[in-house]
């Protein structure tokens, strides 16, 4: 009989739904049948029993093919290059679970290493920001619950966050907010007419790299200087700001979602403290909130857990074993392998060949490069050694983060079939870190 | 088993009223016992001052807020490793941050000063996981934590509704779903109030659309507390914190205990817990008339046998305060202009974090700090009055030797008002200079172990040298009989222990961290029938308002690490 399991979270998106629905067969080794999710969100689970998923880990051989080894043979081989490595680098943690992200943490303190995840090229400017001016934020049952305007900023749910405006922001009838979408106003500011743009009340179609103005102009009218404006800022006309701006100025509970058209146009960091100063201003007037638009369902957690583990959240130097530093630009990802400074890669739940730049990939490829991920990707094909491990919400549970830093529960929903977790591969890896450490003491 | 004897020690245990007598502590399988063989391990105590372990009734160490505060201030962790005045690593973790430590560094600083068990002051329930992660990466020390119910829209209603006994099932549901420990409140009312931008100033200020004022919130959430017979009572963080005059709110406060008794097995005497007393005992109509209002504050506790505080002392250094006040600590950032966080969370609390610099050429902030070490030394009774800084809100947990220090020595006290800018007029608006008290090592105990473990109903197993307590013991390199002149010597002695013991298990050595043993998570369980009506609600507020399923709320087992529960029963 097939076995119905319920409230089972997603591994796609920093929305992590929980309560999708996943049908499994009497075997408990075959995903059939996925609801209440999302068509990526699909995806994950079918691919979570497809044929075609790697069941071993595999070293390259001098022929360039591909061998199945053990997983003790891979632990050791990772041990001992990370034993040799002056300074190698584990990045990625996008699609681990927190008990994953711990277990890292365990294996570069030991190693004596660098440790980032993959906010280094997308939320770090939204960090940067935090660090300078704060985070009013809230949890997205706040915005269900109250809120009457909604701003959407650099950012299109539609595609990304697919679930993210029908269960948490526009459409959702809450305890303050039973008229749902009818007694909301949405505000989208993109240069591009996007699907999200499409539902929204009000479209600003800003001028490619000219948010900070933008910011700028509102945060001009919230202080009270909106007649100083000129006629036209960022490509939008003075009439349709002072409009905007009086609607935010009014809200009763508004917040601003914003995404990678902020962190990665012109600006950058800025723009994002900017906004976290508008949001600021706003709560002269009004009760405002601003929230990243984190990308993946445990992005969130990598900051979470090593800020309470190291006190950073990102782009982590432990070479020096008794204390971390960090410093971006001197110790983010890209940036140390531009100047090739690292020599042994490990890229973990997450795609860096296919993010980083190639000049980058380039200078890691010439050190041993380790891949743990379930899935072939670009950076397992590149690699010296590819350890497939569980995905999390599929075959194995655990802790993430959401995009507002609640932590939900994952659930597992097959039989995990030999493949070993992150956090059991990385502890066994810190293990025996640990025996040679001793040893060369 | 393991058996330990610690010989001629000078003993301060006022749970047993010793009260620095010279004599042995024998253990057994981690427990006090009253004699052990002659194949026990010897601690050579002689001349030294032999204490329970140290009970932390209010502090914010572990959970979502006190992490967002690590995360948006990488400065914290300015002085960090060997060249940059950090500590070496000494455990197995290296030790980082100091207002807002990593969890590790938390761990080993309690441990080092002889602390073995803290109360973490504030969980939000929806976080609970998150809270219960850190725990686990909290070495050494016993941590409880309490959820927050003062901002929680279950208890409006029932309360509103005066259906007491469906908010104590209520109550007892959440404990069990986050593994809670005891009721806390935060600014009842006025966090709610504050997701619209608001506030509840008084204890008679409605809370927007819910009909119902901060003093049916407190009163309401007494008579839970008593209803279950918790261990510890309600924990209190009232309306008005930090404002000049808000002393005024702080008494109309506690005069709601009035007329309630303690109901319990546990051996707790109050019904009311006041946090961080301090920062609710200012007077004056602006900052330019602030002043102490310890001694008002002071008197109503004394003379009130059914209230307990914790002082909350101000430690004049850069530190970061968080709170589930939401509203304060945005007026706080209006007075200081750093940098603000804010986290509403649905339905039941919220929070916000900024950071601050208690400056002592600062004329309030010195007067906060005479505040502090006022309530201690106008109090009666310190079995009723704690040591805590509300880590890390007043300073970090880390300077409670200085607190200490203060506490036992004028001289030390006088050398700090020396230090100050506007001396005179901080002598003017407090009462500290002609204060002449010092402490002396039972009352320290007292205030430190022996009272914050009565007070959280945990005085069989904590803050006691008793047989059959836990064998948790801090060993100060203090000599009782000639406790030295210089003051920063006791603040020495009591930052670095030459012993502690973790249930029988030696942790610290000669300042040095040895050991890391498990520990425990602390809960408290009701064991009541389920009840329907309240079943049906949360089922309801699930569906209709949460934005995560009911059956992934309460914290999945393998996610509670080493629980150990105190249980309750109500028929």
């Amino acid at each position: 009989m097939p076995k119905v399991i319920e409230n089972v979270g997603c591994p796609y998106c920093g929305c992590s739904c929980d309560d999708v629905r996943v049908t499994v067969s009497d075997d408990g080794k075959k995903v059939l049948e996925v609801e209440n999710v999302c068509a990526i969100g699909t995806e994950i689970f079918k691919h979570g029993s497809s044929d075609h998923r790697i069941r071993s880990p595999r070293l390259r051989q001098p022929d360039g093919s591909m061998k199945d080894i053990t997983y003790d043979e891979a632990i050791e081989w990772v041990a001992q290059h990370l034993y040799k490595a002056k300074k190698p680098l584990m990045y990625g943690f996008g699609s681990t679970n927190c008990e994953g992200q711990a277990a890292a943490a365990r294996v570069m303190e030991t190693a004596g290493g660098m440790l980032d995840n993959c906010a280094t090229i997308c939320h770090g400017p939204s960090f940067l920001a935090i660090f300078d001016n704060g985070y009013p934020t809230c949890t997205l049952g706040e915005v269900k619950n109250r809120a009457d305007v909604i701003v959407y900023w650099g950012s299109n749910p539609a595609h990304a966050h697919p679930r993210h405006m029908s269960r948490y922001s526009i459409f959702p009838r809450g305890f303050f907010t039973g008229k749902g979408q009818k007694k909301r106003t949405i505000i989208v500011i993109d240069p591009r007419y996007t699907d999200t743009a499409n539902v929204a009340d009000y479209h600003l179609q800003i001028k490619q790299g000219h948010d900070y103005e933008l910011f700028d102009a509102f945060r001009m009218v919230v202080i009270g200087h909106g007649k100083d404006l000129p006629d036209e800022v960022a490509g939008i006309k003075k009439e349709k700001i002072l409009e905007v701006a009086e609607i935010m100025a009014n809200a009763r509970f508004g917040t601003t979602f914003f995404g990678m058209g902020l962190t990665h146009s012109d600006g950058r960091n800025h723009n994002i403290d900017i906004a976290i100063s508008l949001t600021r201003d706003l709560n002269k007037v009004a009760k405002w909130t601003i929230m990243a638009m984190r990308g993946h369902y445990n992005i969130a957690g990598p900051g979470v857990v090593w800020s309470w583990t190291f006190g950073f959240p990102y782009c982590l130097d432990l070479t020096k074993k008794d204390h971390a530093h960090m410093n971006p630009g001197e110790t983010s990802s890209v940036d140390m392998a531009m100047r090739d400074e690292v020599d042994m890669f490990i890229n973990i739940g997450t795609d860096a060949g296919a993010h980083f730049p190639i000049p980058a990939v380039k200078q890691l490829k010439k050190h041993p490069w380790v891949t743990i991920d379930p899935s072939i990707n670009m950076a397992s094909e590149i690699s010296d050694l590819h350890i497939p491990v569980c995905i999390c919400g599929v075959d194995v549970g655990g802790i993430v983060y959401r995009m507002d830093n609640v932590p939900i529960q994952f659930r597992k929903v097959i039989d995990n079939q030999g493949l070993l977790d992150d956090e059991t591969l990385l502890n066994r890896i810190a293990d025996r870190l640990d025996e040679l450490n001793a040893q060369g003491a | 088993m393991s058996e330990i004897i610690i010989k001629n020690g000078y003993i301060f245990d006022p749970i047993s009223g010793i009260k620095g007598d010279k004599a042995d502590i024998s253990i057994k399988d981690g427990k006090i016992t009253d004699k052990v063989s002659s194949k026990a391990e010897v601690i050579d105590a002689s001349g030294r001052t032999v204490m329970a372990g140290g009970v932390d009734i209010h502090t914010h160490i572990v959970g979502p807020k006190v992490n967002l505060g690590r995360e948006m201030r990488p400065e914290d962790k300015l002085f960090r490793g060997s060249f940059r005045g950090g500590i070496l690593k000494q455990g197995k973790h290296m030790e980082m941050g100091f207002s807002i430590p990593s969890t590790w560094k938390t761990g080993y600083s309690y441990a080092r000063m002889g602390y073995t068990y803290a109360n973490e002051a504030a969980m939000p329930p929806l976080m609970a996981p998150h809270v219960h992660e850190e725990i686990r990466d909290t070495p050494i020390i016993d941590i409880s934590a309490m959820p927050v119910f003062g901002n929680n829209w279950f208890c409006f209603e029932y309360i509103k509704n005066k259906e007491i006994e469906n908010n104590a099932a209520y109550v007892a549901w959440l404990l069990n779903a986050t593994k809670g420990f005891g009721i806390k409140i935060v600014n009842p009312g006025g966090t709610e109030a504050w997701a619209w931008g608001d506030n509840c100033v008084t204890i008679n200020d409605p809370v927007p659309f819910f009909d119902i004022t901060p003093a049916e919130i407190v009163k309401g959430l007494i008579e839970t507390n008593e209803y279950l017979g918790l261990p510890h009572s309600i924990h209190l963080h009232g309306n008005n914190l930090g404002n000049p005059g808000c002393y005024e709110t702080t008494l109309d406060t506690l005069k709601l205990a009035e007329g309630y008794k303690p109901k319990n097995k546990f051996g707790r005497e109050q019904v009311l817990h006041n946090t961080h007393i301090q920062f609710h005992s200012y007077k004056g109509d602006s900052w330019g008339t602030f002043e102490s209002g310890a001694r008002e504050v002071m008197d109503y506790v004394n003379s009130n046998k059914n209230i307990t505080v914790d002082i909350g002392a101000v430690t004049l250094d850069e530190t970061t305060t968080m709170t589930a006040d939401g509203p304060f600590e945005y007026h706080l950032n209006q007075l200081n202009h750093i940098k603000w966080a804010n986290v509403d969370v649905e339905l039941e609390t919220g929070s916000g974090i900024v950071p601050y610099i208690y400056d002592k050429n600062i004329k309030v902030c010195g007067i906060q700090w005479a505040i502090g070490l006022e309530i201690a030394l106008f109090a009666k009774d310190l079995m009723r009055v704690f040591l805590t800084t509300d880590h890390p809100n007043a300073g970090p947990f880390t300077r409670y030797p200085r607190v200490i220090k203060w506490l036992m020595s004028q001289k030390a006290r006088e050398a700090t008002l020396d230090t100050m800018k506007y001396k005179d007029k901080v002598i003017a608006a407090s009462h500290i200079a002609s204060m002449d008290k010092e402490l002396g090592l039972y009352e320290i105990a007292m205030m430190t172990r022996a009272g914050p473990a009565k007070a959280l109903g945990l005085s069989s197993m904590y803050g006691s040298l008793a047989k059959g307590a836990d064998a948790n013991i801090a060993i100060y390199d203090l000599d009782p009989t000639n406790i030295p002149s210089d003051p920063e010597l006791i603040e020495a002695a009591f930052q670095n222990t030459a012993y502690t013991l973790k249930e029988g298990v030696v942790v610290v050595k000669d300042k040095q961290i040895v050991a890391e043993p498990h520990k425990y998570t602390i809960w408290t369980k009701v064991n009541m029938p389920e009840n329907a009506q309240v079943m049906h609600d949360v089922k309801e507020k699930f569906t209709k308002n949460y934005t995560v399923n009911l059956e992934n709320y309460a914290v999945f087992d393998e996610h509670v690490h080493n629980p150990r529960a105190i249980e309750v029963e109500v028929a």
